[in-house]
């Protein structure tokens, strides 16, 4: 209790003042994107340019002729953020050459929904990352297509039922596996890339920092629970973050430069169970199914665990000399 | 004077580009666009045209970046064809839509299936309705001249939207032709540095590309289609500038011993070469046939059109285009749409020719006047023809 009180009265205070994104936008009660994307903001400060893919946060927050974006933000379509963020950062690049743009560091982030990530903006976003655009593309991941109504994504879990994979007698919702993105982005050798959730503000936040002053493209892939699409009560979107990273359903970690690092390695991790339950998505699976979940967790969690072993006894980074 | 030169047309495009100072140039290779924006890569590689150019992994990806450039201020440019043409298609209704003055060549080819490289204009008719001021030209010279004034007319405040250069693909863009190229400090002095009036910049934020709701959106859409029916009056007002200095003329539709004829042959693009030869023969033997090239498609020059046509007692629509299951050709019935108030408005024959880079000779032209003649003394018999099909 004593430290509750304690992070609730100083953490504020540490943060930056400023709220790029303005109360009174659209979103769903107890929304974690819309969380994720606050703290984001803080961290990223005012010079920023934001270019989001069509989707939930694009929605509710620019309702022409309000506006949430107290920075300057630009929305041209679902596919295509990290092209049109591509675009922007070679923009400033010859602009600021040639002395037609403010002077100094502009901070370019490109945001899309697992939908705007895995599936339909996959491209775009590969394309991005290998020409190297300095830029940092955050994914806030809600694990399906929620603003159209909750249809499954490459990015939703084994198990969970959605409106185009309910679950049924002859079904049990979603059969394949989660995509693993992250890895995929990986495979791009970006010098950072991070995990993180909203759940864990100072994370997300300094991952944040550290993405955008990190020279070159950059990526986080955020965890953002959404109390309609997941069915869960919507005063629990936090607790559900802290239960996908305690469960090992989401695990928190960085590469840096190649080197995997785990951020938060749960020695004692807590039963997916946990994290399942609250949430009507994954209410008709039964103990096998469960089982399962908790088998592929538990398999994808010590390959992480290794790897990071792997990782910290292989020579330096230029970074780390 | 300008230098006078031999040059490949694609070449020429990139020379207007370099001339016009663009800043940003996103692209992706297809043929027969490629030429122009190698040449592109090539000058920025060698330091002769100080932008930012990114090779991009697909046309729908190449738009989007010209969009993120073009939205903080960067004089900005693309060239597609076909196929890149079709991917682009979402975007090209945001760019303008989002009123960013992008410019773009488009070297015409035909559509697959079945897979074709060669010339026709299916490419571009597919997106008339996208918003952007759309221009056809008929040579080297033209395409040199209408890139430059393309920036000029899409970057003006009044306008604020995006252009669209159409080349035929391969009879146009692939052959070298004499022209004469600017100086860098005569195409300065008619093109000043693109300023935008809104940019993503984080001293002003804005919020571009918002969510329209019905109480808006149509407003919305009026105020652009206005914008770009008025871009008509700064089109005609950028030519005649550019006439003054540079002494070439250019008109949203140009007639070619049109005055007195009697059946006319209107068509867009590089084919209007063959079609001059056509009336001359013609002409010699005592017919009264003459040609009106239309070189702005959008904003449609209704006005220029029927004062072009109107008092012809027909005219021969040469399309290279096809509306599958509709009118033919979509100059044609955007030509019998424009001629309908007039209170005796010639006959309108719809022909659709040179389809996947199919030949229109002087021959065929010929043929199509006389078809035309018998419509005429006939009446109609059919919407339209399919000319020069094999049997």
């Amino acid at each position: 209790m004593a430290e509750k009180t304690q992070s609730a009265e100083f953490i504020p205070r540490l943060l930056p003042p400023w709220e790029l994104l303005a109360e009174g936008h659209r979103g769903c009660q107890g929304c974690g994107e819309a969380l994720a994307l606050r703290q984001i903001l803080k961290a990223a400060g005012p010079d920023t340019i934001v270019c989001s893919a069509t989707g939930c946060m694009e929605i509710i927050t620019s309702p022409y002729p309000e506006t949430a974006w107290r920075i300057p933000w630009i929305h041209v379509a679902f596919e295509n953020a990290a092209a049109v963020a591509s675009g922007v950062e070679a923009g400033i690049k010859i602009l600021q050459k040639h002395g037609r743009y403010r002077e100094g560091k502009v901070n370019i982030i490109a945001i899309g929904g697992d939908g705007g990530t895995a599936d339909i903006g996959l491209q775009a976003l590969s394309g991005a990352l290998e020409r190297r655009h300095d830029f940092t593309y955050v994914c806030t991941d809600n694990e399906a297509y929620m603003n159209t109504g909750i249809q499954r994504s490459s990015a939703t879990p084994f198990g969970a039922s959605t409106t185009p994979s309910p679950a049924g007698k002859e079904s049990i919702g979603q059969r394949t596996e989660k995509k693993d993105l992250p890895m995929i982005v990986a495979a791009h050798n970006l010098p950072y890339l991070a995990t993180a959730c909203p759940s864990y503000p100072l994370d997300l936040m300094n991952k944040t920092r550290r993405a955008l002053s990190t020279e070159g493209p950059t990526y986080l892939h955020v965890l953002s629970p959404c109390p309609t699409g997941w069915r869960h009560p919507i005063d629990m979107a936090v607790e559900m973050g802290r239960l996908a990273v305690e469960s090992g359903v989401f695990p928190l970690y960085e590469i840096i430069d190649g080197k995997l690092r785990l951020n938060v390695e749960m020695n004692k991790r807590r039963p997916v169970a946990e994290y399942l339950k609250p949430q009507g998505r994954f209410r008709h699976l039964g103990p096998e199914q469960i089982e399962e979940i908790q088998r592929f967790v538990n398999e994808y969690y010590d390959r992480l665990i290794y790897r990071s072993q792997c990782d910290a006894e292989a020579p330096p980074t230029p970074h780390e000399e | 004077m300008g230098e006078r030169v031999g040059l490949e047309v694609s070449l020429a495009v990139s020379e207007a580009v370099k001339l016009a100072r663009a800043e940003a140039v996103a692209a992706y290779p297809i043929t027969p666009q490629t030429h122009i924006v190698e040449e592109l890569a090539q000058m920025v590689a060698d330091g002769d045209l100080d932008a930012e150019f990114v090779m991009v992994e697909s046309e729908h990806s190449a738009m989007s970046a010209c969009c993120g450039t073009s939205a903080v201020g960067a004089r900005t440019f693309t060239a597609t064809a076909s196929q890149g043409l079709a991917l682009m298609h979402e975007v090209l209704f945001i760019a303008s839509g989002l009123r960013l003055p992008i410019v773009m060549a488009v070297a015409n080819r035909a559509l697959s299936a079945p897979l074709s490289i060669w010339g026709d204009q299916s490419d571009v008719m597919a997106e008339r309705d996208c918003g952007w001021i759309q221009i056809f030209v008929e040579t080297g010279q033209e395409a040199f001249d209408q890139t430059v004034c393309a920036f000029r007319i899409a970057e003006d405040p009044r306008v604020l939207t995006p252009m669209i250069v159409n080349i035929d693909g391969f009879t146009l863009s692939h052959v070298v032709e004499p022209l004469e190229l600017e100086s860098q400090e005569a195409i300065d002095g008619f093109l000043p540095p693109f300023s935008a009036q809104v940019v993503l910049d984080p001293d002003r934020p804005v919020t571009i590309g918002p969510v329209g709701f019905p109480e808006l959106y149509t407003e919305i859409k009026k105020q652009q289609n206005e914008a770009l029916l008025a871009s008509h009056q700064v089109i005609v007002e950028v030519w005649k500038e550019w006439a003054d200095s540079f002494g070439r003329e250019y008109r949203p539709v140009e007639s070619y011993r049109a005055e007195d004829a009697e059946v006319l042959i209107n068509l867009a693009g590089a084919v209007a070469g063959t079609a001059r030869v056509a009336v001359d023969e013609m002409r010699e033997e005592g017919r009264k046939v003459g040609l009106v090239r239309t070189r702005l498609w959008r904003p449609y020059p209704f006005a220029d059109m029927r004062e072009a046509v109107g008092s012809a007692k027909a005219v021969a629509v040469v399309d290279r285009a096809l509306s599958f299951g509709g009118p033919g050709g979509p100059m044609a019935s955007e030509l019998r749409g424009a001629l309908y108030p007039l209170a005796s408005p010639p006959v309108v024959a719809g022909f659709v020719a040179g389809l996947g880079g199919r030949d229109i000779t002087v021959g065929d032209f010929r043929a199509m006047v006389d078809e035309t003649e018998k419509i005429v003394s006939e009446g109609y018999t059919h919407e339209y023809r399919m000319h020069g099909v094999r049997e």
